[in-house]
């Protein structure tokens, strides 16, 4: 990935611990959850670099004590003051929100469903102006994540090996071309393989399968030139 | 720029961990074609890319011997695969193993190498070879080897029944395979009672055997959790036809079928000619690896759609090697039948030597003998044609003596196979029958 700017905004930290319910809930918004255990180490490197971070996300359910709202007060104090935080918090920790609004952007009562705080990371990124996602390639149901490199078909997730991860990938960042066999080989295979144009339509017909009946028709045959995505 | 097995490692990796994998399975197979795995957690598995896994190879038949029992399993990255019938969160996914030595050359005991060879040579000459198998297998109630297997429906032909059980089974392995990016064409009902079929789209022949190895493993896994057994026994079953591994061949240079011209009365090149001569030429050597169990001669009896004679035609479902008619505006759908292998072989040896014996054909020019005419079943003993041999034994005869098969396999396999399959057949042939005892306790 040659945006490294874009990257880093993609980026979730989790304090203490990224949780399976977590790195789903940044998975479907489109970011990666990255742990940072230490409340104080994540403070510095804020401070060093403020553009590091799209999020943080705050998990007062978790075994490791963490002091939330000292947290959050540590985060608001940077110039400029981060934001968003998210909290996770357990019914029975309502009180210590109270008069806190400007400590937090959102919350989640745990457990968490990850769909419902993928909804609220999403939300929480538009509300404080932070960039629209670059690195999700979204075309009708398919979306590709070119940054974790999970591709999804209507939200289930497509297990591809690498080479027909690169071709979809190579299909969903070029919609509405027709691409030749020569130029799929050339730009998704790369010039050491050989094995001819056979190899490209046994992928095609390989990844046509993964995308189930309903789906196959995305990538379309164009009759002696190769293929279209779109 | 990292290099594209660094890629590839680091995708497999990511997809370790964003697919929360809790286990890869290193498969691999043994000289008679079984699927052997070891397990590795995502923690050993970096280590496992980058070095490969060591184990006792001794422990596996056909591989190193005593002396030698280190060997190496290296992960084959673009086989990296999830297994969907997993539950998601407890995901488990395979990656195919080539074997080397601990020093890192190619374990001569390794089917997989041992094809990969043979494909690179008929590559370095300009050729690439594609298949495309059709698979056969019964569902049984069970498995236990009480008396003859009973089939789990009454079903034959091109039978719709959409609604039982194994209707629905059938459905969901074929949506299985596809999502593990495996193109199924057809699947159907087969002629006998229980019995299924699965044919698979062409693919390169190394693919190809990885996915009979899968497809194999798919629909036996399904069948189980459907409380249902699959067998790809050759012949499970007297009186009905057995299950064949009917293999579609064609050879590509380039982007064009090398086995096409549009000139020739049957469409065929003078190349596919040859190659056609080479399969018939060696067939006999070759008929141990595509048919190598005892009961596998069970199925290559006249009448039951299995081949017995050497012979080639057109559209004939007797002969060995069959020419499919292709439609004028397909030419490249030209391909020949092999009709021999059955489901039970190893596919990466049978097709290894298949190609081996077609290569053969092209390299020394053999003459192409004249089509087979009519219904090779209805005369099978009168025909002047040269007949497929009737036993294991007489089929591990054949390949001890030949030159092809000991430059095909190498000496390691072939020394291993023919001791194995002889003590096979020794043990067979001390074996009282219940067809002696029926036939002859009441009469002598």
């Amino acid at each position: 990935m040659s945006d490294l700017s874009a990257e880093r905004t993609r980026t979730v930290a989790c304090v203490p611990a990224v949780t399976d319910q977590l790195a789903d809930a940044a998975r479907l918004a489109g970011l990666r959850a990255v742990a940072c255990g230490d409340v104080a180490q994540l403070v510095a490197r804020l401070a060093a670099s403020p553009n590091e971070l799209a999020a943080v996300v705050i998990d007062a359910t978790s075994r490791a004590p963490v002091d939330a709202m000292a947290t959050c007060k540590s985060l608001r104090r940077l110039d400029p003051a981060f934001a968003p935080i998210l909290l996770v918090v357990a019914v029975d920790q309502f009180d210590e929100l109270a008069l806190r609004d400007e400590l937090f952007d959102d919350f989640a009562v745990a457990p968490v469903d990850p769909r419902e705080f993928a909804a609220r990371l999403r939300h929480a990124l538009v509300l404080s102006g932070a960039p629209a996602a670059s690195s999700v390639v979204e075309h009708a149901e398919l979306t590709v994540n070119l940054e974790n490199y999970q591709a999804a078909i209507s939200g289930r997730a497509l297990d591809l090996t690498y080479m027909e991860y690169e071709l979809l990938r190579f299909f969903a960042t070029n919609p509405g071309r027709v691409l030749t066999r020569e130029t799929l080989l050339n730009r998704v295979w790369g010039y050491e393989y050989y094995g001819g144009a056979r190899t490209v339509d046994v992928h095609v017909r390989r990844l046509r399968a993964k995308l189930g009946e309903e789906h196959a028709h995305l990538i379309s045959t164009v009759r002696s030139v190769g293929y279209r995505f779109g | 720029m990292a290099t594209v097995t660094e890629q590839q490692a680091n995708y497999v990796l990511r997809v370790v961990e964003e697919r929360r994998i809790r286990f890869v399975q290193l498969w691999f197979t043994d000289v008679l074609g079984r699927l052997k795995a070891f397990h590795v957690t995502p923690a050993e598995l970096e280590d496992a890319l980058e070095e490969g896994m060591t184990f006792d190879g001794s422990a596996i038949d056909g591989f190193s011997r005593v002396q030698e029992a280190d060997v190496l399993a290296k992960p084959d990255l673009d086989t990296f695969q999830l297994l969907p019938w997993h539950a998601e969160g407890e995901g488990v996914a395979r990656v195919f193993c080539d074997i080397s030595t601990v020093d890192g050359a190619p374990f001569e005991g390794c089917p997989r190498n041992r094809l990969r060879r043979i494909l690179d040579d008929a590559h370095d000459e300009g050729y690439t070879f594609f298949v495309a198998p059709e698979l056969e297998f019964f569902y049984f109630d069970s498995l236990e080897p009480v008396g003859p297997p009973h089939p789990v429906d009454l079903g034959s032909y091109f039978d719709l029944g959409t609604d039982s059980v194994v209707g629905r089974l059938r459905r969901d392995t074929v949506r299985t395979l596809e999502e593990m990016g495996i193109p199924v064409e057809h699947a159907q009902h087969e002629d006998a009672p229980g019995q299924h079929e699965i044919d698979l789209r062409y693919t390169d022949a190394l693919t190809m055997a990885d996915t009979v190895m899968t497809v194999r493993h798919v629909v036996k896994e399904l069948a189980r959790q459907a409380r249902i057994a699959a067998s790809f026994m050759p012949k499970p079953l007297a009186g009905v036809q057995g299950s064949g591994m009917h293999t579609h061949l064609s050879l590509w240079r380039d982007d064009t079928n090398a086995f096409v011209d549009d000139t020739d009365p049957y469409g065929l090149s003078p190349l596919a000619h040859q190659f056609i001569a080479g399969l018939l030429t060696h067939a006999k050597e070759i008929t141990a690896i595509t048919n190598q169990w005892v009961n596998s001669y069970k199925r290559l009896v006249p009448g039951n759609e299995a081949p017995v004679h050497v012979s080639w035609a057109r559209n004939n479902r007797s002969a060995l090697v069959r020419v499919p008619t292709v439609k004028k505006t397909k030419v490249n759908s030209t391909r020949l039948e092999y009709r021999a292998p059955d489901s039970a072989a190893n596919p990466y040896l049978c097709f290894a030597v298949i190609l081996a014996a077609g290569m053969a054909g092209i390299r020394g020019g053999y003459e192409l003998p004249a089509e087979a005419a009519g219904n090779l079943f209805a005369h099978a003993e009168d025909s002047d044609l040269d007949m497929l041999p009737t036993s294991l034994k007489e089929a591990t005869d054949t390949m001890a003596g030949s030159e092809l098969l000991h430059e095909t396999l190498g000496e390691h396999l072939v020394e291993w196979f023919l001791r194995n399959k002889r003590a096979e057949w020794a043990a067979y042939a001390e074996t009282v029958t219940p067809f002696e005892l029926d036939r002859y306790l009441p009469l002598l």
